[in-house]
């Protein structure tokens, strides 16, 4: 007897009992399907992530001071100084101002709107782009000027896609618009991307409280570099303060590594526990064979008095145990790949966040794989007791 | 050239608790290529036992049975069902057909084993089928067919595979008289075309078809001879009695 026939015989078998056989398959089908959305979640999860990283720059670094327990701070220059004598590692670098909660234009106060002083190399930095009006200069940073940038959205919802020229208010002063920040997101939203407002770092320190800049952020000439940059950053402020605890470096490099990692080892755990409805699918599989061997006694007693050996019957039960595993794999793939749509909708929808849920092909092809594997594996036992059963007693069975 | 079938010494002891059934006693008979054997006995007597050890679907306790001079008991359970499958052609009572397949495919089963082709093994199946007066339900199910009807398919699929020997375990049993004769009457036609045909039933009139009987009692053979004997229908009580 050829594969071809044991595979014939098997899909038969099957087919003559579906709804029993669709209902074995669940256990796989959930299995298979739970491990494709997970997998697809956890691309999308990355994709974003990386995405995310990409906005914000995966060569930048960010410098937070404290400054805690020295006498000597690290200012502006000594940053600029840090930028100019290592050309190699470092491009470029804007110090940042945040200041919440103060933008006022006309009577109304807008506190979702993110205002930052930052230096003239911050659009370049954020790769954004001019869309009306000047971009921030040296001089404005040198006379503290007041002058801003502000975003697409608070150009379009705020003065009606006309800002330039106008003026705003950031605390109690009173800032000119001097040009619009190109459109970033691909929708306009109050708290976005797009809702800044961005003044000379100079100005913005003398408007804040303490007058002194904390925060600034580098771009490394690649991220390749990134590491070498921050042990520059690092060592120089070291310098400074003599002590770690004063300042904080994080390199966007490092930390979507960790990101990644962390992820990919949540989303392999959340796979594993996936992995165990296949193997419950398996032991469904196992069962539903065991009782189809018993019911088949008098059949098998029939095939071995005609002549068939046990490998044939052990084949026979395999394959057919294989075959209602693969089947089950398929529609779990094919399962598995429409709960990925529907949560990459739902992600969407809800979340209001741009990721697709995507499942790779590797993934796909060891769920296939791996049910193969199962049903052989499960449908072994009750196989082998049905090649061993003894024709005599099987024709015998009623 | 020696026996087709020999059995020496061959007993079939089946132990249960305290007791052990003797089914099969000692029992030595030859049969010949070619022959018509009857094996008759009450219910009992150990025919199934010793038709199951001529069928290779079982071995005996002790003794040997020599099939074409080849010891069976020393073969593995692979090798028994290859003979199985080209040496003997089973008829049960019970027609033993699969009922999830139609004639045809019913009929494909011993040339599948045998690795003969698809489309061959159709061809024959369909021939022998035919030959049977079996043309006009070659796609139905076994279900769908007279008694027999089921049992003309059963002799279909013990001729496909052309075996030497035909081996019928009271083929007549769940057949009223009229069908059951045609049933005979085709074993008969398998022995004139050369066949060896062993004929198992307790039923004295059916048993007079063949041209030898054995017969059993309590798991020995008590008579072996040509069926015209009127011995051959005696039990041994009345055997006793009669001398
Ligand atoms: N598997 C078994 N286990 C135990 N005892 C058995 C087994 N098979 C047969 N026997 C016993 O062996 C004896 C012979 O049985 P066998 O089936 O050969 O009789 P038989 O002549 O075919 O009877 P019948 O005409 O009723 O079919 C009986 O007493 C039976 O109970
Ligand atoms: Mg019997």
């Amino acid at each position: 007897m050829n594969l071809f026939d044991t595979a014939r015989l098997a899909i038969g078998n099957i087919w003559a009992s579906k709804m029993r056989t669709f209902l074995t398959m669940l256990g796989i089908i959930i299995g298979v399907s739970a491990v494709i959305l997970i997998e697809g979640l956890g691309n999308g999860l990355q994709v974003y992530m990386e995405d995310a990283f990409d906005a914000l720059g995966t060569s930048s670094i960010e410098v937070i001071l404290m400054g805690r327990g020295s006498t000597r701070n690290a200012d502006v220059e000594d940053m600029y100084q840090l930028l100019d004598e290592n050309p190699q590692a470092l491009e470029s670098m804007t110090p940042t101002v945040t200041m919440s909660g103060v933008l006022k234009i006309g009577n109304e106060t807008y506190s979702k709107t993110a205002v930052t002083g930052v230096s003239e190399d911050y659009l370049d930095i954020k790769s954004y782009e001019i869309e009306k009006g000047r971009n921030l200069q040296y001089m404005d940073m040198k006379d503290r000027k007041a002058v801003c940038l502000v975003g697409s959205y608070v150009d379009q919802t705020y003065f009606k896609g006309r800002s330039v020229g106008e003026t705003l208010k950031v605390g109690k002063n009173k800032l000119t618009v001097v040009g619009v920040v190109a459109q970033e997101e691909e929708e306009l939203r109050e708290g976005g991307t797009d809702d800044i407002v961005l003044l000379p770092y100079t100005s913005a320190a003398r408007y804040s409280m303490t007058g002194q800049i904390s925060r600034y952020t580098f771009t490394a000439t690649d991220p390749d570099h990134s590491d070498e940059a921050v042990d520059l950053i690092e060592a120089r402020l070291y310098e400074i303060y003599g002590t770690e605890s004063a300042y904080m470096i994080v390199s966007m490099a490092q930390l979507l590594d960790t990101f990644s990692s962390m992820l990919n080892v949540m989303i392999t755990i959340l796979a594993i526990i996936a992995g165990i409805s296949l193997v419950v699918g398996g032991i469904g599989i196992m069962n539903i064979m065991l009782v189809s061997v018993t019911e088949r006694t008098r059949e098998i007693g029939i095939r071995k008095a005609l002549g068939a050996k046990e490998t044939v019957i052990l084949s026979q039960f395999v394959t057919e145990a294989a075959v209602t595993s693969v089947i089950g794999g398929i529609f779990g793939i094919g399962f598995g790949i429409l709960m990925c749509r529907v949560a990459t909708k739902l992600v969407v929808q809800i979340l209001q966040v741009k990721m697709s849920v995507i499942p790779d092909a590797q993934s796909i092809a060891m769920a296939v794989g791996v049910s193969a594997g199962i049903g052989i594996l499960f449908g072994y036992l009750p196989a082998k007791k049905a090649a061993n059963l003894n024709p005599i007693d099987a024709l015998r069975y009623e | 050239m020696g026996p087709l079938i020999e059995f020496r010494d061959v007993c079939k002891y089946y132990v249960m608790g305290d007791n052990t059934v003797k089914a099969n006693d000692h029992i030595n008979m030859r049969i010949d290529q070619g022959e018509f054997v009857a094996i008759v006995g009450q219910s009992g007597s150990g025919k199934s036992t010793s038709m199951n050890i001529i069928g290779c679907l079982d071995v005996p306790t002790s003794g040997q049975y020599l099939l074409g001079g080849r010891d069976v008991g020393s073969m593995n359970r692979s090798q028994l069902a290859e003979i199985r499958n080209e040496m003997l052609g089973f008829i049960f009572q019970q027609y033993n057909l699969l009922p999830k397949y139609n004639l045809i495919e019913n009929v494909e089963v011993p040339m599948m084993y045998r690795g003969i082709s698809r489309a061959e093994r159709k061809r024959r199946a369909v021939e022998v089928l035919t030959e049977l007066g079996l043309s006009d339900h070659l796609k139905h199910k076994p279900s769908e067919l007279s008694g027999g009807q089921q049992q003309r398919v059963s002799i279909a699929r013990a001729l496909v595979g052309e075996p030497p020997i035909i081996l019928a375990d009271e083929p007549t049993g769940a057949l009223d008289s009229k069908t059951g004769k045609e049933v005979l009457r085709l074993l008969q036609e398998l022995h004139q075309k050369g066949k060896t045909v062993v004929l198992i039933t307790h039923d004295n009139s059916i048993a007079r078809q063949a041209k030898r009987i054995i017969r059993l009692e309590d798991g020995c053979v008590v008579y072996d001879g040509p069926s015209d004997d009127p011995a051959a229908f005696r039990t041994h009580a009345e055997e006793v009695q009669a001398e």
